[in-house]
């Protein structure tokens, strides 16, 4: 697999690892950009013979992994279309990030999300697709979205009652509030916490690891013990749209597009 | 057992070593948001900080309206 150097993400292979390396200021928030070069990584690894066994999947910004969907950009295209309009081209969004994240999600090798600092909203959900998670100690986890009308859109739900217990599904969703990584762990989200800074460095050992192993097997033992929920996929993307389409998400979206500041919808 | 004052003491520490201010600069009723010059994303690397120094879990929501470090180390006592 070619490396690959783009506006929002990068890519190469390293000792066996696929490394994909999320790098659009100021959080990596996913607009239209990412999402092109996601569908990019997407193409190009389905379309390789590749004998690697990982995915590791990283963020060079010091914010953090991803502080979720680049709701300025979505509400700004939003705004250029004529009302009866706005819905199609939301759903077109969803619907592609949907398939880049089922992909990632079933993706034939062992997937890291190497976390830290805002893993936030479809950043988190993001890091959810990944088979293992390793953070750094000051990653937190959260899904704001309730905050701000709305449900969590790219997969967030579904994987995450994959993962866990439902009474903390709900506490994360229903309170919008924001964990870190020594929570994170506790309820079983996030299997290593490591220094400040070195997640992708343990990520890296990590995948050393797994490179003993018969890939065809662990391929098997994944899609064994990792279904994925493609009805309640769906229904969240049904949900995801009707909700957008309220008066007062899009007043909330105004609210947030015209603040200074960098995540306006915390306290 | 920490004292109110002991954790508001603590808190301060915290914000001065890891905003690079020197300590004497900060008081109890400053706006950290102001004094340490921070945003929310900033803010919640503070709150990080805080939870595994105290070993609490803090809800933001908690914090809503709070701009203090008197009143933070006020919620932060009451999960001691």
């Amino acid at each position: 697999m070619k490396p690959f150097q783009g506006k929002t993400l990068s890519w190469q292979l390293l000792d066996g690892a696929i490394e994909l390396l999320l790098d659009r200021a100021p959080c990596n928030e996913i607009g239209s950009a990412t999402l092109g070069e996601l569908e990019q990584f997407v193409m190009a690894l389905s379309g390789s013979q590749t004998d690697a066994h990982a995915l590791i999947i990283s963020s060079a910004r010091t914010e953090g992994f991803c502080a979720g969907a680049d709701l300025r950009e979505l509400y700004r295209e939003s705004q250029k279309l004529p009302a009866n309009l706005r819905a199609s081209q939301l759903r077109s969004f969803i619907e592609r990030t949907h398939r880049v994240m089922n992909f990632l999600d079933a993706a034939p090798l062992t997937t890291i999300a190497a976390v830290h600092g805002v893993t936030f909203g479809g950043g988190f959900e993001l890091a959810l697709t990944c088979d293992l998670m390793i953070a750094d100690k000051m990653a937190r986890f959260c899904f704001p979205e309730l905050r701000l009308g709305l449900i969590p859109g790219f997969g967030g739900i579904p994987r995450l009652k994959r993962d866990l217990g439902n009474a903390v599904v709900r506490d994360l969703l229903l309170t919008g509030r924001s964990i870190n990584a020594t929570k994170a762990q506790a309820i079983g989200l996030v299997s290593q916490i490591v220094a400040e800074g070195d997640a992708l460095h343990v990520a890296r050992s990590t995948a050393a690891q797994l490179k003993k192993f018969d890939r065809k097997t662990a391929i098997a033992a994944k899609k064994f013990i990792k279904p994925i929920p493609s009805d309640e996929l769906r229904h969240e993307i049904e949900i995801f749209c009707e909700l957008f389409a309220r008066p007062a998400v899009e007043a909330g979206l105004r609210k947030f597009v015209e603040s200074k500041d960098a995540l306006p919808y915390l306290p | 057992m920490r004292t109110l004052e002991n954790t508001t003491s603590e808190v301060l520490e915290l914000a001065a070593s890891h905003f690079n201010v020197p300590r004497e600069q900060l008081r109890p009723d400053d706006d950290f948001f102001k004094k340490l010059g921070i945003n929310s994303l900033q803010a919640l690397d503070l709150l990080t900080h805080l939870e595994n120094h105290f070993h609490i879990e803090l809800p933001d929501y908690e914090l809503q309206g709070v701009s203090d470090f008197r009143t933070l180390a006020e919620r932060i006592q009451s999960r001691l």
